[in-house]
């Protein structure tokens, strides 16, 4: 199923960089045979049957690459019997020379792109802080992917610019390549999101608030949030390449932003408000034991600020222990071959010999890939768990509709940046912000694996959605900077 | 470039000697400040946190956890960067042997081995990492492969390599001889226990070999300016053995005179002793102790010292004398030394006993030492100790209390008081022979007490 759809796009790339499947490719002008070559060889592959299982997809998406450049290579032993087999790829030299505008390149976070785009026109509910997550918990072969390869491929030389991947791939990268490749490849309009689909806000605003230990009760809040500022919209949320407005598709991010603004109007989140708030709830819930309790923002910060403090340190010492080289290394030359491999073997015996000093055995269970870090147990005794927890401390009621009680709101930034100059739209700089919004952008961007300005940009532009009328009528006023003033909840209108 | 060029006011001022300062606007590329370079990647910045928590354990003496952390730091050595690269064999070779040594499940093997990959890691490590390994063997008294390890070590060439690394295989050279000597003695002391019939002569040409081999380095290493002490003195050993005293004196000489080597007490002791065993004149003796005396004056040969300058006939060293005895009871460490206290004491008695001819000897000596050694020396507490502990030097510092502080002195009249009461008859003679010279101390505090009004 979404090998065809890989298939399609990877043939469709071939075609557009005119690397292949076109009549002259640009690299290898005098080996006409390698169009025909590629070309049978791709075609008559075998069917590939596999399961669609979230830990082996990319190996697939892999061996589909390999097979282009496999033909590419057997073909040239086919016409060449004098050239060695470590040959490296024909075209690993092109890619060293510099990128000339226009010209798509691959390179292994490209391939993850790939993978998103194929896993967004199936709308699978896998989201791309999670298919990176995944790649980091080596769910997803990344770093030493060309152990997989088939035999006959021998990595060489410039190649190694390529294969030889020393960072983990990093969001934006994979997501503006995503973007840059929809256009490239002149892709229809994707399959619409719609208001049941998984990538769609309320949804996954429904996954990130369970994950972060907050009441459920805050969904409808996020919903409103969601209608008002038309982001959950259709055209907004569909990838669309032609339309330049519809470009946005980093569905994570979006929702967690709006979890933010609804934290933002509810509990204001200026470093007092909140434990005023949290104060009153503290006094409640001590006089009445039954009942449901009220969500009290001390407590809530203490559970989670300590367990986010624990994943963290594992999460640094983890990484710091990751190994990054696998068992066949790679190589410049064949000169380089021997000491290379005697390298890796002295490496090899001394760390086993290290390991042997250790008690606990190196190699524990790998667990399986799951959507969710965390997770709170309801039946915990402790009360840890805030998923239950009633909102009544900070709402009023008017006539049927709950309003916050809280009046004021700031913005994060009064005016956008502008994309082309510095290539944001906000930017953050951490002591310009209350140390509750610091916490709070900090605890998503651990869950996401994501930097913090970019949720913090997402914030921005979902507040000046938001309060857009606002300000453009109270910019003719000259309002004070950094302090809106909101008579009216926003959730009543509109 | 959009700069834009403004003339400040201050350059209209009519001043035609100013130069006018032109400010150019920031082009508009500098507006967005972005730090650009050489990123770090993941793979470095995972290796410097490894490093960290490498570090930490080890300074908590985690050798399990530090152990963990190795077996991924260990990928440093083929990082892509090249400096990385350059350093890393030395790091892992510290670090690694740090941990050999303190873990609980390492032993001497598992030390062997990571040594040995660790030599062919790096070719400019190589003789670092030799002469440490046999510094631990040897500390761990596995001496033959100490002496093996030495014998391959000494012979490795690496072309530009050896001149690179001259030091450590002089050095390695050198203790090769010490092991040398070493088996020599051993040798020596089995052949002197046999009889004389039993005398090999492959036995005895061991010895010789030994002896050769161990000569040549020796000599070699001591020519270079430092601290050889362990190898001079075994050098020296070999030489009064095969009888070649000149070659020693010449050794020790040099060893101690010349003032490439950095100054060291040592020197002019075994140059001492070595003149002593030869029966040198008392004049040779003395020139070389005086310059020990300078350097360390509290020295345990100084009580030797001024015995000889006490018997001498010469003025001068005799002076000498008194002051090397007030020097060496300065010290903290020689404030119990009956010896030292009765020598001090006798030689005070002399002077008084011989018509005071000398008491300004005394008086200079005494002037520097007036504030400061009641309290360290005649305090009332010390005067309790003293007689608990050892009478006779309570009895030897009473008697210079009673002269030097006079009658008065809190420790004398203490150490009196016991002494009579515990019915000793020498204290009588004490009491006597103090109130006998009161005067002298009324000199030598008067004479002093005049001199500062001066």
């Amino acid at each position: 199923m979404k090998d065809e759809i890989l298939c399609c796009f990877w043939r469709c790339y071939l075609q557009k960089s005119k690397q292949a499947y076109c009549p002259r490719p640009v690299n290898d002008t005098p080996l006409e045979l390698v169009v025909s070559d590629s070309a049978t060889d791709v075609d008559s592959e075998p069917e590939r049957v596999s399961p669609f299982d979230l830990s082996s997809f990319t190996e697939s998406d892999i061996d589909l690459q390999t097979e282009c450049s496999f033909g590419q290579i057997s073909s040239v032993d086919r016409t060449s019997e004098t050239m060695s087999v470590y040959s490296g790829s024909i075209d690993g030299s092109s890619y060293v020379l510099k990128r000339t505008k226009g010209n798509m390149r691959m390179s292994m976070p490209m391939t993850l792109s790939f993978c998103y785009m194929a896993l967004l026109w199936l709308k699978e509910p896998v989201t791309l802080s999670d298919l990176l997550r995944f790649v980091a918990e080596g769910h997803i072969p990344y770093i030493n992917a060309f152990q997989y390869f088939p035999e006959e491929i021998k990595l060489y030389g410039l190649d190694l610019k390529i294969f030889r991947v020393e960072s983990w791939p990093e969001y934006e990268e994979v997501h503006n390549k995503m973007l840059e490749l929809a256009a490239f490849l002149d892709l229809p309009r994707f399959p619409a999101i719609t208001d049941s689909c998984f990538l769609h806000p309320d949804m996954l605003c429904i996954k990130y608030l369970m994950e972060a230990n907050l009441p459920d009760e805050l969904h409808s809040w996020t919903c409103r949030v969601v209608k008002k500022t038309g982001v959950g919209e259709t055209n907004f949320l569909t990838l669309d390449a032609e339309n330049e407005s519809a470009r946005k598709a980093n569905y994570d991010i979006l929702s967690v932003a709006i979890i933010i603004v609804v934290l933002k109007l509810l509990l204001l989140l200026n470093d007092q408000y909140e434990w005023v708030l949290s104060n009153f709830a503290e006094e409640r819930n001590k006089k009445n034991k039954e009942g449901r309790l009220w969500f009290d923002f001390r407590k809530w910060y203490k559970v989670v600020k300590t367990c986010m403090d624990i994943e963290q340190k594992k999460l640094a010492e983890e990484r710091a222990r990751c190994l990054w080289k696998c068992e066949t290394p790679l190589f410049y030359s064949a000169k380089q071959k021997a000491a290379t491999l005697k390298k890796r073997q002295m490496i090899l015996s001394l760390q086993r010999q290290f390991g042997a000093l250790t008690d606990s055995p190196q190699v524990t269970e790998k667990q399986s890939p799951s959507s969710f870090q965390l997770t709170w147990d309801e039946e915990n005794p402790d009360g840890s768990c805030f998923h239950g927890h009633s909102l009544e401390g900070f709402l009023q009621e008017k006539g049927n509709l709950h309003r916050p009680m809280n009046p004021e709101y700031w913005l994060c930034t009064v005016k956008l940046c502008n994309k082309k100059v510095c290539g944001h739209l906000a930017h953050y700089k951490e002591g310009d912000f209350s140390k509750s919004y610091q916490f709070i952008l900090n605890l998503f961007s651990f869950l996401l694996r994501v930097d913090v300005s970019l949720i913090h940009e997402e914030v921005c532009l979902i507040e000046h959605k938001l309060f857009n009328a606002r300000l453009h009528k109270k910019s003719k006023k000259q309002s004070k900077p950094k302090e809106v003033e909101i008579p009216k909840a926003p959730g009543n209108t509109g | 470039m959009d700069g834009l060029v403004e003339e400040p006011a201050l350059g209209e001022e009519g001043d035609s000697l100013a130069p006018s300062i032109h400010l150019p606007l920031l082009p508009r590329c500098f507006y967005h400040p972005v730090t650009v370079g050489r990123k770090k990647t993941e793979f470095q910045k995972t290796k410097e946190a490894c490093l960290n928590y490498i570090q930490d354990a080890l300074l908590q003496n985690q050798w399990q956890r530090a152990a963990e952390f190795m077996i991924s730091y260990l990928e440093i050595l083929e990082s892509s960067t090249v400096s990385k690269r350059k350093t890393a064999p030395e790091a892992i070779w510290r670090i690694g042997t740090e941990i050999l040594l303190h873990h609980s499940k390492s032993n001497i093997e598992e030390l062997n081995y990571f040594t040995e990959r660790m030599k062919n890691l790096g070719v400019k490590n190589y003789l670092k990492v030799c002469l440490e390994h046999i510094f631990y063997l040897l500390c761990n008294g596995l001496i033959d492969e100490a002496y093996q390890n030495l014998t391959l070590a000494e012979g490795w060439r690496y072309g530009e390599q050896t001149a690179a690394q001259n030091d450590e295989l002089k050095l390695i050279q050198a203790y090769k001889g010490l092991l040398d000597y070493y088996n020599w003695s051993k040798k020596r002391k089995a052949m002197l226990e046999l009889d004389e019939e039993n005398f090999t002569d492959s036995s005895e040409q061991e010895m010789h070999n030994f002896f050769r081999q161990a000569a040549v380095n020796l000599k070699e290493i001591i020519k270079i300016p430092g601290v050889w002490d362990p190898f001079v003195v075994c050098y020296v050993d070999l030489l009064e053995f095969y009888g070649d005293y000149d070659e020693a004196r010449e050794v020790l000489t040099e060893y101690a005179y010349n003032s490439k080597f950095p100054p060291n007490p040592n020197a002019h002791v075994y140059l001492y002793h070595f003149l002593k065993r030869q029966g040198e004149s008392k004049k040779s003796l003395v020139s070389v102790l005086k310059i020990l005396h300078k350097t360390v004056p509290s020295h345990e040969l100084m009580l030797e010292f001024y015995t000889m300058l006490t018997k001498s006939k010469k003025r001068k060293k005799r002076r000498l004398g008194l002051e090397v005895i007030f020097e060496v009871l300065d010290f903290a460490g020689w404030k119990e030394n009956v010896k030292a206290w009765s020598c001090l004491a006798e030689q005070i008695k002399q002077i008084l006993e011989n018509s005071n001819k000398h008491l300004d000897w005394v008086k200079e000596e005494w002037n520097s030492r007036k504030d400061w050694w009641p309290a360290f020396h005649f305090s009332h507490y010390l005067a309790k100790r003293n007689w608990q502990e050892n009478e006779k030097l309570a009895y030897e510092k009473a008697l210079l209390a009673g002269i030097l502080l006079g009658k008065d002195c809190k420790y004398y009249k203490y150490v009196l008081h016991q002494g009579c009461k515990a019915k000793k008859k020498r204290f009588q003679t004490l009491k006597k022979f103090v109130k006998k010279h009161s005067s002298a101390y009324l000199r030598i505090s008067a004479c002093s007490d005049s001199s500062t009004h001066l």
